[in-house]
């Protein structure tokens, strides 16, 4: 299957194209052990200087988990973007919907709007559990909303969902601030159940394992599934919508609903990463879900290697640490030793001119991101292939002269 | 194969077919038959409107009047009140939503049931706008009953048995041999979400079945042993070969090849031309021939339909056109004996 | 939105019947909305509608010219407005220090030229610039790439003029003095009628450059099919350029006009009125200019009789359920044709 290009010949290469044999064969297993491995040694650095030095152990096990839910955020973008060719810019709504489904499972507010008591105060052990279930139902309502919203508007050309996806990332927190009476606002719903296991009770805010070992299973599991995904026959349809769509659909795949399939699925992955996040924090507001999110997940995904669902996890946790470590300490780095011009630059006000930056940098240079998947790379390197006068272009070039 | 298969039922109709884009007129009136499991060619010179009256055929653009009939399903024509379709999708979830709002308002529901006569509703909008999408045959033939017709999409042709190649060879480039072919399978193949997702023992079964009769396609188009290989890496004349193994893949009782010796040498296309009979000999396929080159069809072809300014001048055994002055015209100088 | 279905009806051009009754709906169903518009918000509101419809065509001319060519949603067009309207404000609030209103007509109306010649020039350099570094490289790439990139360079210009003007809202100078024409009863802001009136001699401006003139045939024929326009030796580069040209400019003179009219401006005014203005292309059938304009006007009525009804905080969400309903129901738009447009 891997028909690889210009292997650099010498035997760490060889033993890299071996690796890379073994862990396609058994995927699912490789993707057990490597977040295994790495969440070992994750607790490992955030014992030692000099990461001690910048934060304590705590905090850096505390932004492990929450650049988690950004891992989980570009897995399920990836999909959409990276694996079925589809731009969402409105990717945050999804999140912000998983977030409000548990909200209203886990709240004393919410559940007085739902007129259902799912949370009691008697036994905050037991309120939690329903954070278990929580997780599959956010899933499905959020993939219940991506086809609510992918329907009418992948029957259309590619480029319709990208505006329409960026207004639905807009409209989303918008709905849920103007709703004073069922969303409770700019202050947004508070006091949701941590979620609980039999045994060890109900997480807390001060020991952030329990938090830590649920992301890396559910990370793990999310990645599983992924793969398992695009290397069956719908991974292939999705990749054969991409290369050529009306190929695809002479090959008898109906590309609207394998679309929507992956869109689904995509807003799927960001509804369970909400109701994470949710029950993380312990409280949910319009704020949380700007325009910024969709947008810092898109960066993540094209940096990252689109396709490739480790390259994305990587590139989302290497982004996430770098915006919540990284430029933190360079501000009171160069505040420290009074450094000209830079001691007046705030980094993290820069992330996001950054981030513009690297995503057209990325585009003109090197499309297929930094961990690139090996296909994708032949195909974007591809450009005299494009079909400039195929029959769909011109058909519908010569449909739309009508229109002027 | 006893007589001639001209005499068999048609398999496929096409009923005054017209398309025009702005003020030309691609394809004029064009009636056309095809018998099951015959040969049947159409030529003409460039810019006959061969292309444009095949796309037709093929679902990827409307008929601007006209029909094609396919085993007796009407699946092209003009669209009809297609703005009433989309009223089907959000009407039901409408009401709905609007009896909630007024059982609401009477005061006759609220808290628990509202929440989910709402929820109700999203799940009708959703499935009404599913079946727009998915569009199953009864939902095709009941819109049609009430006066609403879509043409079938190019995937609902593959579905319903008909398999094409394209002029301009359109491969999935950066896929291996095999995997073009596993995608053609797509229609023939099962395995859904949650098989994939479970990896069960069915969908494992299935694959490897695929795996299977995918070797078996490209052995029969003559690529045996290329299956690992890049499909833009294979030589020119492999490509077409692989585009009708994938057309095969499906499972078709037509197959439409759009130009399949375009760019070929003598010796290919002699092997193309070997192929297509064995494709009808053997397997009872339903063929029809695009070319431009009449040399190709003439060989093999059981009638010969001849386009020119998207108008049928002329149809008969390949020997009967030859000698008609018109299409001879038309070729004016062009290799037409 | 009364309009929508009826008109969407009469442009099908299926129904034998409909073919006579054509013209007169055309003509019937714009009166019919106009004067019920009017009749329900009243003569002041109807102006202030015009006015900001008239922003909102403005910028959705230019992702209409840019998408009917190459095919590409320009995000960035939206923070083109924008920046045309810092460009605007810089201009005569920083260099020429100005403040207040000027009730001098003969020192008014140079500076009304000046302003709107330095921002669509300046817009229009930008634009091409954009349009060389970052999309002509990706011409024939997948589709995803100028995508990606046309929202990257959004952020980028967002951040840039934050990091100039900072995340707060800056003042722009309004120089055009406040006073009403007074006709009947009704109270018109001679700035709405200026504003209107600009606007709309721009797009008859467009529409004569397009339909006369060589260079605008060459964008026509390019934006047709490119090949075919090359082969007939057009330029399309050049064509290209002139395109992003013209429709930054354009962006640039809806900055000026938004900043006379609401002064002032914040780095990320662009965003929402950029995704007014794409709703309003598709609306009028996305490629075609006299469709982005009418598109503008409609999205300005709504805005605004949102806000008369009292749902004024909900005017982003309307204008986006207009889009997808648009997207259901008539996906060309209501200019544009329907025939060929497949599921």
């Amino acid at each position: 299957m891997s028909a690889s290009t210009a292997v650099p010949s010498g035997r760490f290469a060889a033993r890299r194209q071996r690796l890379a044999e073994v862990s396609s064969r058994h995927r699912s297993w490789s993707i057990v052990v490597g977040i295994a491995i790495i969440g070992a040694i994750l607790p490992v650095l955030a014992n030692i200087p000099p990461f001690t030095l910048a934060t304590p152990t705590n905090a850096w096990m505390d932004g492990f988990t929450n650049a988690g839910v950004w891992v989980l955020l570009a897995i399920g973008l990836n999909l959409v973007v990276g694996v079925a060719g589809l731009l969402d810019l409105g990717y945050a709504a999804f999140f912000a919907i998983g977030a409000y489904t548990y909200a209203y499972v886990a709240s004393p507010f919410g559940n007085s709007i739902l007129g259902i008591e799912f949370v009691t105060k008697v036994s905050p052990d037991l309120s939690g559990l329903v954070f278990w279930p929580m997780l599959l139902v956010g899933a499905l309502v959020a993939g219940m909303f991506g086809i609510l919203l992918g329907a009418p508007t992948l029957r259309l050309r590619g480029d319709y969902l990208a505006i329409v996806t960026l207004g639905f990332g807009e409209i989303v927190p918008i709905v849920f601030l103007n709703s004073d009476a069922v969303t409770n606002g700019t202050n947004g719903v508070g006091g949701l159940a941590r979620p609980a296991l039999p045994i060890i009770g109900s997480f807390s805010a001060l020991n952030p394992w329990p938090y830590y070992i649920s992301m890396l299973v559910l990370v793990a599991v999310v990645m599983m599934l992924a793969y398992r995904l695009v290397e069956s026959r719908l991974g292939r349809a999705w990749e054969a919508i991409r290369e050529d769509e009306l190929a695809a659909a002479a090959s008898g795949i109906n590309t609207v609903t394998a679309k929507l399939l992956a869109f689904a699925l995509g807003a799927s992955t960001a509804g369970i990463a909400g109701v994470f996040n949710a029950s993380k924090l312990v409280t949910v507001s319009p704020d949380q879900f700007t325009f910024i999110v969709s947008f810092t997940v898109l960066a993540m995904v094209v940096l990252g290697g689109m396709g490739n669902f480790w390259g994305v996890a990587v590139g989302a946790f290497v982004i996430y640490t770098i915006n919540n470590v990284l430029l933190k300490v360079l501000n009171q780095f160069f505040d420290a030793v009074s450094f000209p011009i830079l001691k007046d630059i705030d980094f993290i006000q820069l992330q996001f001119l950054l981030y513009g930056l690297a995503l057209v940098a990325m585009m003109l240079l090197r499309p297929e991101g930094l961990f690139p998947n090996s296909r994708r790379q032949r195909e974007l390197h591809t450009q005299v292939l494009e079909p400039g006068a195929d029959e769909l272009t011109t058909a519908e070039a010569t449909t739309e002269e009508g229109q002027r | 194969m006893s007589g001639n298969p001209m005499d068999n039922e048609p398999i496929l109709v096409a009923d005054s077919v017209t398309r025009r884009f702005g003020g030309l007129v691609a394809v004029n009136s064009v009636d056309f038959t095809i018998p099951e499991g015959s040969i049947v060619s159409l030529i003409g010179p460039n810019g006959a409107g061969k292309t444009t009256f095949f796309n037709v055929l093929l679902g990827v653009i409307d008929p601007t009047a006209g029909s094609v009939v396919f085993r007796g399903r009407r699946m092209i024509a003009r669209p009809e009140r297609i703005g009433f379709e989309s009223l089907i999708w959000v009407l039901p979830a409408v009401l709905v939503g609007l009896l909630a709002a007024l059982l609401a308002e009477a005061g006759i529901v609220s808290g628990r049931l509202l929440a989910l006569l709402g929820f109700i509703t999203l799940l009708i909008l959703i499935g009404s706008l599913l079946l727009g999408i998915i569009r199953p045959v009864w939902y095709s033939k009941g819109l049609e009953r009430i006066g609403i017709f879509r043409s079938a999409r190019p995937n609902d042709m593959v579905t319903a048995g008909v398999g094409r190649t394209f002029q301009n060879i359109r491969l999935f480039h950066n896929m291996t041999a095999i995997e073009n072919v596993l995608v053609g399978m797509h229609t023939q193949l099962h395995g859904n979400l949650l098989e994939a997702f479970l990896q069960t023992p069915r969908v494992k079964a299935e694959e490897k079945a695929a795996e299977q009769r995918a070797d078996e396609l490209l052995t029969l188009v003559g690529l045996r042993g290329k299956g690992n290989e890049a499909a833009r890496n294979l030589p020119y004349g492999d490509q077409r070969r692989l585009e009708i193994a994938r057309a095969l893949a499906a499972e078709p009782k037509l197959l439409l090849l759009d130009e399949p010796a375009a760019g070929m040498n003598p010796k290919e296309t002699l092997d193309l031309v070997a192929l297509i009979s064995r494709l009808r000999n053997d397997l009872g396929l339903t063929i029809l021939l695009i070319e431009h080159d009449m040399k190709v069809v003439m060989g093999i072809s059981d009638r010969v339909t001849v386009l020119d300014h998207g108008e049928k001048i002329a149809e008969g055994t390949p020997d009967q056109v030859r000698k008609d002055p018109r299409v001879i015209e038309a070729y004016l100088g062009a290799p037409a004996a | 939105m009364t309009a929508l279905p009826a008109t969407s009806e009469a442009g099908g051009a299926r129904v034998p019947m409909g073919a006579s009754l054509k013209p007169l709906l055309r003509l019937v169903v714009p009166a019919v909305f106009l004067v019920g518009a009017y009749a329900f918000m009243g003569p002041e509101q109807f102006v202030n509608a015009l006015t900001r419809g008239a922003i909102y065509a403005l910028i959705a001319l230019g992702y209409t010219m840019v998408y009917g060519i190459i095919e590409l949603i320009n995000f960035a067009h939206g923070d083109m407005f924008m920046m045309g309207a810092f460009v605007s404000l810089t201009f005569l609030g920083q260099i020429l220090g100005l403040t207040g209103s000027i009730t001098d007509i003969a020192r008014l109306a140079p500076l009304l030229v000046a302003a709107f010649f330095v921002s669509m020039i300046v817009m229009g350099a930008i634009g091409v610039t954009i349009e060389r570094l970052a999309y002509k490289p990706l011409r024939g790439a997948p589709r995803l790439a100028p995508l990606i990139t046309a929202i990257g360079v959004s952020f980028i210009l967002q951040n840039i003029v934050m990091l100039k003007y900072g995340p707060f809202q800056t003042n722009s100078p309004k120089i055009f003095p406040s006073f009403d024409i007074v006709i009947g009863s009704a109270k018109i802001p001679a700035l709405s009628v200026f504003i209107i009136v600009v606007a709309l001699s721009m797009m008859v401006a467009l529409q004569l450059f397009i339909s006369r003139t060589r260079l605008g045939r060459a964008m026509r024929s390019t934006a047709a099919d490119r090949d075919a326009a090359q082969l007939m030796g057009v330029n399309i580069n050049r064509t290209i350029a002139i395109t992003f040209l013209i429709g930054a400019a354009l962006a640039g003179a809806a900055g000026v006009v938004n900043g006379l009219q609401y002064g002032v401006s914040r780095f990320d005014d662009g965003f929402q009125a950029g995704l007014k203005a794409f709703t309003a292309a598709v609306l009028g059938g996305i490629g075609n200019t006299v469709g982005a304009a009418l598109g503008g006007f409609i999205i300005g009525f709504i805005e605004v009789g949102a806000t008369v009804m009292g749902f004024s905080r909900w005017g982003p969400a309307i204008v986006f359920g207009v889009l997808v309903i648009v997207l259901v129901f008539r996906p060309s738009g209501l200019l544009g044709q329907q025939l060929g447009e497949r599921a």
